[in-house]
């Protein structure tokens, strides 16, 4: 039998807009294949695997070091945990917002997954699920050379979450001029816009990529996440279950990796004009104060 | 200023420029173009010295400078004797810069003077959750263990600067607890082009929160002065200060060798600042200036002829009781640096040597030399900016060569050509001038010897001189090639 290739996966995406509820979800799904899946956390609210854990908040190798003082101190088993469908989870922690480097705190706990072997060979994908924007070079330590390769965005009809996937292309094709790493689509998880499907559809297109699945948006998945499972744990036969499960075969037989083409912001305006989302500046009241 | 223009023979304007240009050409055309305006043939009677300086250094070349964290805790902080400084980071920076520079201090080591390392040690976890907590503990700690500690600073190492501890916060909370100077310093190393601005940043903390906070116990008097800008490296203070109380005045407050922390926030009550190292402190002279009108007065103690020159010039600040101090100061050591000067100098006359070193050395040295008969032919500085290039050009002789901020390999090229009898430089340079047989002394922290600074300081520089120059060791080397 060959030997099978581990697929290491970053998702992005602007804050809040439901990566690592997407992330879960998806993974589930990809358990429920029959994938060997771990998912690495890297975000120091450390809430990417509560909906696989039932858990809180997970214990994280950074919380782990500041107990124990040194990394080296530190054994995998202190904080890798299984969860449902034998999904593998860590979470990097980090600081309160304000104080101290959360970026550096990514950096350390994937060179310690690295170094204690948490990427075993019978793994299918390894997902990490990274903080909103990419304010350092901590957070773009997933998708350096011999990490993750593939990439993909989740975004929604909404301006700025538009905004941030065309800045995380951009991000991307910087690192796809030194290395392997590809964007590999966009996950449209909506919000219920005006022609939603299309309008990312047609971003897609301007950035050289696929939208691999539209999400709809569903109340079931907050009824799930309320106890702490993905909506496939919580209620297998929901259609929504149905869509992660989707989204999870789609990127299981995704082939379409490339480096993405970042649009300038006046395309993107444009776009987003063409659709509705914006009106054209009027530039006779730009600067011009209510009493003038 | 030199009274008349320094000739020397066989050093002409066009050889010097000569030899800049063929030492360029080995550059790339970039390094080439940046390299070419920092080096120079002297020209005495300009106004202002053609060098330029205070630039970033050229990438590829090996330089000699530091960092704005070693001109903090090296030069600024680290002498303050009866205060407990702490290097805030990873470990290194604190080790490496413990002791190094040769500041000599009064005091019980431990107990009234505090020559020791305290540092917070990062590990990742302080880089990733902060290290502001861990540092107040330290301080806590560090001023249970040694109750006497007049103060306490904080020096930033790089990492603090990237991660945003907020040191001051935690020095102010700090100061208020323990009652006594806690002085944040936001050095990180990366900050500036050399260890220049490291000057700069620790003036401007003892501007912010030092100076003005006490008072001297006793009464002021007419000539209170205090001593800016001397380390006391190898003795240099002790050599010094001693001359100065001689001619009546007293010396109230030392920046910083051998420094007190709360004579140091005092120094606002006194007549007259003295600088020595105007790289380092003028920034704190010009402060006590504008806010206390308190005149600032540079001055030269090395060689008895700048000694008595800086004497004179003292003098005319204050009465004629110090005036007629002074001229019997002169009087009284005349004869004993006749002495010294009978000793060595039949043995250096006519001798050349080049100097690259840091603060004020390249100029304030070379009036020492001279009483040696000892000509310096060429002269530049690490770190030093347009006001100190202008001060050393009157000194150095017509045609000469004046390097800022020389990569090793101009500073080997210039000396293989200029071919002098001594090179004074830093612990980096010493052993490949030595290996090429030329004498060396690091004039940094005076190669272990010292100090260098007063009568009696010149009496060991000229000891020292001659010993590199005329040790018969240079006689028997023989290259193996």
């Amino acid at each position: 039998m060959a030997e099978k290739k581990m697929r290491q996966i970053a998702i992005y995406g602007k804050g809040g807009i439901g990566k690592s509820t997407t992330t879960q979800n998806t993974v589930a799904g990809l358990a429920q294949l029959g994938k060997k899946v771990l998912i690495i956390g890297c975000d120091p609210k450390a809430d990417s695997t509560r909906l696989i854990l039932h858990a809180k908040a997970q214990e994280t190798v950074m919380d782990k070091v500041r107990e124990l003082g040194t990394v080296e101190d530190l054994e995998l088993d202190d904080v890798l945990r299984v969860g449902y469908g034998g999904i593998k989870c860590v979470e990097s922690g980090g600081p309160e917002p304000g104080v101290g480097c959360a970026g550096r705190g990514v950096i350390t706990a994937i060179n310690f997954c690295e170094e204690e072997g948490a990427y075993t060979p019978d793994l299918d994908f390894v997902f990490y699920d990274v903080l909103g924007d990419v304010v350092c070079g901590g957070f773009a330590m997933p998708i350096r050379e011999n990490k993750a390769q593939e990439i993909y965005i989740v975004v929604s009809g909404e301006m700025m979450a538009m905004y941030a996937a065309n800045n995380i292309a951009k991000g991307i094709v910087k690192y796809a001029s030194s290395g392997s790493v590809r964007l590999a689509g966009l996950i449209c998880n909506s919000r219920n816009t005006d022609r939603e499907a299309d309008l990312i559809e047609a971003l897609a297109k301007r950035l050289g990529t696929q939208m691999i699945h539209f999400v709809p948006r569903d109340n079931q998945v907050q009824r799930a996440e309320l106890r702490r499972m993905t909506v496939i744990e919580y209620s297998p036969e929901h259609p929504q279950a149905q869509e992660y499960r989707e989204l999870a075969r789609k990127i299981d037989e995704n082939k379409m990796f490339v480096v993405p083409t970042p649009i300038e912001i006046e395309e993107l305006e444009e776009l987003l004009m063409e659709f509705g989302i914006m009106e054209a500046d009027d530039e006779t009241i730009v600067g011009v104060a209510e009493s003038a | 200023m030199a009274d008349t223009i320094k000739k020397i023979d066989g050093i002409t304007t066009e050889a010097t420029e000569e030899l800049i240009e063929e030492t360029l050409a080995a550059y790339p055309e970039k390094a080439r173009k940046k390299r070419a305006p920092h080096l120079g043939a002297n020209e005495p009677t300009s106004a202002t010295c053609a060098v330029k300086s205070n630039k970033k250094v050229v990438p590829g070349v090996m330089s000699q400078r530091g960092c704005a964290y070693a001109g903090a805790k090296g030069v600024v902080w680290g002498p303050i004797r009866d205060m407990v400084h702490v290097s805030h980071g990873p470990v290194g920076c604190g080790v490496y810069s413990w002791g190094t520079r040769r500041n000599l201090m009064e005091g019980i080591p431990g107990v009234t003077s505090f020559p020791l390392d305290f540092t917070s040690d990062f590990q990742e976890k302080d880089i990733v959750y902060g290290g502001d907590k861990k540092l107040e503990v330290l301080l806590r700690e560090a001023d249970e263990l040694f109750p006497l500690n007049k103060g306490l600073s904080v020096l930033s190492e790089c990492p603090v600067g990237l991660i945003g501890d907020d040191i001051n916060a935690v020095t102010k909370k700090m100061e208020a607890e323990l009652g006594k100077f806690v002085v944040p310093c936001n050095c990180e190393g990366f900050r500036g082009v050399s260890q220049s601005l490291g000057h700069h940043i620790s003036n401007d903390s003892i501007r912010d929160h030092v100076i003005g906070k006490r008072e001297f116990s006793e009464p002021a008097g007419p000539y209170d002065v205090a001593l800016i800008g001397d380390y006391n490296i190898g003795g240099d203070v002790w050599a010094a200060k001693p001359i100065l109380e001689e001619i009546g005045l007293n010396v109230k407050s030392v920046w910083t060798g051998d420094g007190e922390i709360e004579k140091i926030a005092a120094t606002y009550q006194v007549k007259l600042n003295l600088i020595h190292c105007y790289r380092s402190m003028n920034y704190m002279c010009k402060v006590m200036e504008e806010k206390w009108g308190i005149p600032w007065l540079e001055y030269n103690f090395f060689g008895p002829t700048k000694i008595e020159k800086s004497l004179r010039d003292i003098a005319e600040l204050f009465d004629d009781t110090i005036k007629a101090n002074v001229e019997k100061v002169i009087e009284k050591y005349r004869l004993q640096m006749q002495e010294v000067i009978d000793e060595y100098r039949p043995r250096l006359e006519g001798k050349t040597a080049m100097l690259f070193v840091g603060g004020l050395r390249p100029r304030h040295t070379i009036g020492a030399y001279e009483d040696l008969g000892i000509q310096i032919t060429g002269a530049g500085y690490e770190f030093a900016h347009q006001d100190d290039y202008d001060r050393t050009s009157p000194e150095m002789a017509k045609g000469t060569i004046i390097y800022d901020d020389a990569s090793e390999f101009e500073l080997e090229k210039f000396v293989e050509k200029m071919k002098p009898d001594l090179v004074g430089s830093g612990i980096k340079e010493k052993y490949v001038f030595q290996k090429a047989g030329i004498p060396f002394r690091q004039m940094h922290s005076w190669d272990y010897s010292g100090p260098y600074h007063g009568y009696e300081g010149f009496r060991i520089f000229a000891r020292d001189i001659d010993m590199a120059i005329n040790s018969p060791t240079w006689s028997l080397v023989k290259a193996p090639f």
